[in-house]
C-alpha cells in the first residue's frame, strides 16, 4: 500500500531519468535522479511503497532501462497506467517493476490517494474512496519471468 | 492469410512457416547492438546470467557514440567498462574513437545489418534498420542482456499499420518531413506496440537515407519496428557493403493490416514539430515567427551524406546569423570523410557553423551544444520532449536538415525557399 502520484499523458523517459545522468548505473544512485526531469528533489518525496499513476504511453522515448529502475530503486511500488510505451513496459517487467494497465484506475485515482494493490487477484483498491479497478492480467510466459525474479534470474536459472 | 513483411522476417527466425500479430515467438537474433551508455548496464547483467562471453563475437556490435569522445569522468569510466569487455571477449565489431559514428548511421553503413535480419538493439532508434527491410527494434539492457548471452530473444509479433505516401514530393520535402507529418496525424502512441509498414510512391522515390530518417522515428509513434519492403534502391545500397548473403521479404496482397492510412503527399510542406512532442508538426509557414538560439544538423535522424549536402546547399556563400550557435555534425567517419572531399566542411566552417566528430551528444542534452533556461534549438534530431536538451526550460523545434540551415541562416525558424 501507498500513496499515489498522478502523472499525465506522455510521461517520457527524459523526464524520469534525464540525459545528463545516463552516466549513472547502480540503483542506488539511480534512485537519487527519480523525475529529475519534473523535479530535481522528487525523490524526497517518495516513500516506500509508494505508487504511480498516469495516463496514456508513460515511458514513451528511449530505451534506457535506468528509467524503470530508478523508480523501483527509490522505492515505488508499482506503476498504475493508461498504457504504456513498448520498451519501458518490458524493460519494468524484466527488472520486476510491477506494470499495471487500467485505465479506470488512472482515471479514479487522485494525487494522495492511499492505494492497495493485489497482484494475485488483479485488483487496485483506492482505499480512500472505496473505489475499485481490475487490471489487465500478465499472460503465462511473463508470469514465468515473474516467478523467476526477473529475466536476469530467469535465463540463470535456464543455463544451470 | 497472407503475412506483412514484419510477420515472414519473424516467421522465418522463428523456424514457422505461418505466424500471426498477437503470438509470442522466441526468435534467432543475427545481430546485437548496444551503445556506451546500454551496454554498461548490460555486461553486469549478462555476467549475473552466468556468461562470459557473447553469444557470437562476430554478430555483436558495440558502438561508443553517446558519451564519446568522453565528456566527464564518469563517462570515461562507463566507456571503459565497455572496452575491457569487448577486449576480454574479443568482439571484432567494436567501434571506438576514430572508427566510431552514430550507431545507426554506422550499422548499415558496415553492411553489419541486411535485409531480412532480425536485430536487437540496446537504443531506441534500433528501428531504423527497418529502412532496408530488417525486423530490428529498440530494447532495455536485461532484454540486450539476454540477446548477447543466447543469440535469440522472445518476441511478441506486432499487428501492422500500412502508411501509403501518394504523389511525388515537393522540392525541398524529405523523409523527415513525411515521418514527422505521420505522427503529427497519429500522435506519440498512435502506433504503440505495432509495426508501422512504409509504401506508396513517394516512398518508392525515396533515397535510402530519406528511408532511414523515416524508420528511425517509427518509435516516436510508439512503433515496434518501422519497415519498407526492399527494392532496387535498398539493393544497390546493401550490394556495396554486404558481406554475406541476404534474404528480401516482401509483404503478400492479402496481408492483414490493422489499419491502411493513405496520404497524398504532392503539396506538403515542410514540417516543424513544436516543443514539447514530436507529434506537435505543424506546416513551416505556420511557426516562422520563433527565434533561435542553436542549430543542431545531424543524429542518427538525419546525420547521413545527403543530409549534410542539402544543407550545404543552402549554406553555400552564406553566413549563419550571429546569434545563432550552429553545430553541424557528420553522422560517421565515412560521412565525415566524403563531406570533407566533397568540399561539405568548408562551406560549414565559412558559413560560420561548428563541425563535430560524430556523437550523439547534443540530441540527448549530453554533451556538445547542452542548452540553457529559456534557450531555443532547431534540431534535426528525433525528441523535443522538456528538457531534451539541457535545461528543463528550454525548447526544442524539430525539423529537416534544409529547414535546419535555412532558420541558421535567418536566426528564426525559416523556409528554405526563404534563403534561395
Amino acid at each position: 500500500m501507498g500513496k499515489a502520484f498522478v502523472f499525465g499523458d506522455n510521461i517520457d523517459t527524459d523526464l524520469i531519468v534525464p540525459g545528463k545522468y545516463l552516466t549513472l548505473s547502480t540503483p542506488a544512485e539511480l534512485a537519487t535522479v527519480c523525475m529529475a526531469g519534473l523535479a530535481e528533489d522528487f525523490v524526497l518525496r517518495i516513500s516506500e511503497g509508494d505508487i504511480f499513476v498516469a495516463g496514456r504511453n508513460f515511458g514513451c522515448g528511449s530505451s534506457r532501462e535506468h528509467a524503470p529502475v530508478s523508480i523501483k530503486a527509490a522505492g515505488v511500488s508499482c506503476v498504475i497506467a493508461t498504457s504504456f510505451a513498448r520498451i519501458f513496459y518490458r524493460n519494468a517487467i524484466n527488472i520486476g517493476l510491477p506494470v499495471l494497465e487500467s485505465a479506470g484506475a488512472a482515471a479514479g485515482i487522485r494525487e494522495g490517494d492511499e492505494v492497495l494493490v493485489s497482484m494475485e487477484k488483479g485488483l487496485i483498491i483506492n482505499q480512500s474512496t472505496d473505489e475499485s479497478y481490475t487490471f489487465t492480467a500478465f499472460p503465462k510466459f511473463i508470469l514465468e519471468i515473474f516467478q523467476a525474479g526477473g529475466l536476469v534470474d530467469f535465463i540463470k536459472m535456464q543455463h544451470k | 492469410m497472407g503475412m506483412t513483411i514484419t510477420e515472414k522476417i519473424l516467421a522465418h527466425n522463428s523456424g514457422q512457416e505461418q505466424i500471426e500479430a498477437g503470438e509470442i515467438v522466441n526468435a534467432k537474433l543475427d545481430g546485437v547492438l548496444a551503445n556506451d551508455i546500454t551496454a554498461a548496464l548490460a555486461i553486469p547483467q549478462l555476467q549475473e546470467m552466468g556468461y562470459e562471453k557473447v553469444f557470437d563475437a562476430e554478430r555483436v556490435f558495440f558502438v561508443m557514440d553517446h558519451f564519446v569522445p568522453n565528456s566527464n569522468v564518469n563517462a570515461a569510466m562507463q566507456c571503459k567498462v565497455c572496452r575491457d569487455f569487448a577486449r576480454a571477449s574479443d568482439l571484432k565489431y567494436f567501434y571506438d574513437v576514430g572508427e566510431m559514428g552514430i550507431e545507426h548511421v554506422l550499422l548499415p553503413e558496415k553492411g553489419h545489418v541486411l535485409p531480412g535480419d532480425v536485430l536487437i538493439g540496446g537504443d531506441s532508434h534500433t528501428c531504423t534498420y527497418g529502412a532496408l527491410g530488417a525486423f530490428a527494434t529498440g530494447v532495455g539492457s536485461t532484454d540486450l542482456a539476454a540477446g548477447l548471452a543466447k543469440g535469440e530473444l522472445w518476441f511478441k509479433v506486432p499487428p501492422s499499420l500500412k502508411f501509403i505516401y501518394e504523389g511525388k514530393l515537393p522540392r525541398y520535402v524529405s523523409g523527415k518531413d513525411l515521418i514527422l507529418y505521420t505522427i503529427g496525424q497519429i500522435g506519440v502512441d498512435g502506433a504503440l506496440y505495432k509495426a508501422m509498414e512504409f509504401a506508396g510512391a513517394a516512398i518508392t522515390e525515396l533515397p535510402m537515407d530519406g528511408r532511414f530518417t523515416m524508420c528511425n522515428m517509427a518509435i516516436e509513434a510508439g512503433a515496434k519496428n518501422g519497415i519498407i519492403a526492399p527494392d532496387e534502391i535498398t539493393e544497390k545500397y546493401v550490394r556495396m557493403r554486404a558481406r554475406r548473403p541476404c534474404q528480401i521479404y516482401t509483404s503478400d496482397a492479402d496481408a492483414n493490416y490493422e489499419k491502411v492510412y493513405t496520404f497524398d503527399v504532392s503539396a506538403l510542406e515542410p514540417q516543424v514539430a513544436v516543443p514539447h512532442l514530436p507529434s506537435n508538426a505543424r506546416n513551416i509557414s505556420e511557426v516562422k515567427s520563433i527565434t533561435l538560439d542553436q542549430v543542431i544538423i545531424g543524429s542518427c535522424t538525419n546525420g547521413r551524406l545527403s543530409d549534410l549536402r542539402a544543407a550545404a546547399a543552402l549554406l553555400t556563400g552564406q553566413k549563419v546569423h550571429p546569434y545563432v550557435r550552429t553545430i553541424i555534425i557528420p553522422g560517421s567517419q565515412e560521412v565525415y570523410l566524403q563531406a570533407l572531399k566533397e568540399g561539405l566542411i568548408e562551406i560549414f566552417i565559412s558559413a560560420g557553423a561548428a563541425v563535430s566528430t560524430p556523437t550523439c551528444g547534443p540530441c540527448f542534452g549530453g554533451h556538445v551544444g547542452v542548452l540553457a533556461a529559456g534557450e531555443v534549438c532547431l534540431s534535426t534530431t528525433n525528441r523535443n520532449f522538456v528538457g531534451r536538451m539541457g535545461h528543463p526550460q528550454s525548447a526544442v523545434y524539430l525539423a529537416s536538415p534544409v529547414v535546419a540551415a535555412a532558420s541558421a541562416i535567418k536566426g528564426r525558424v525559416a523556409s528554405p525557399w526563404e534563403v534561395v
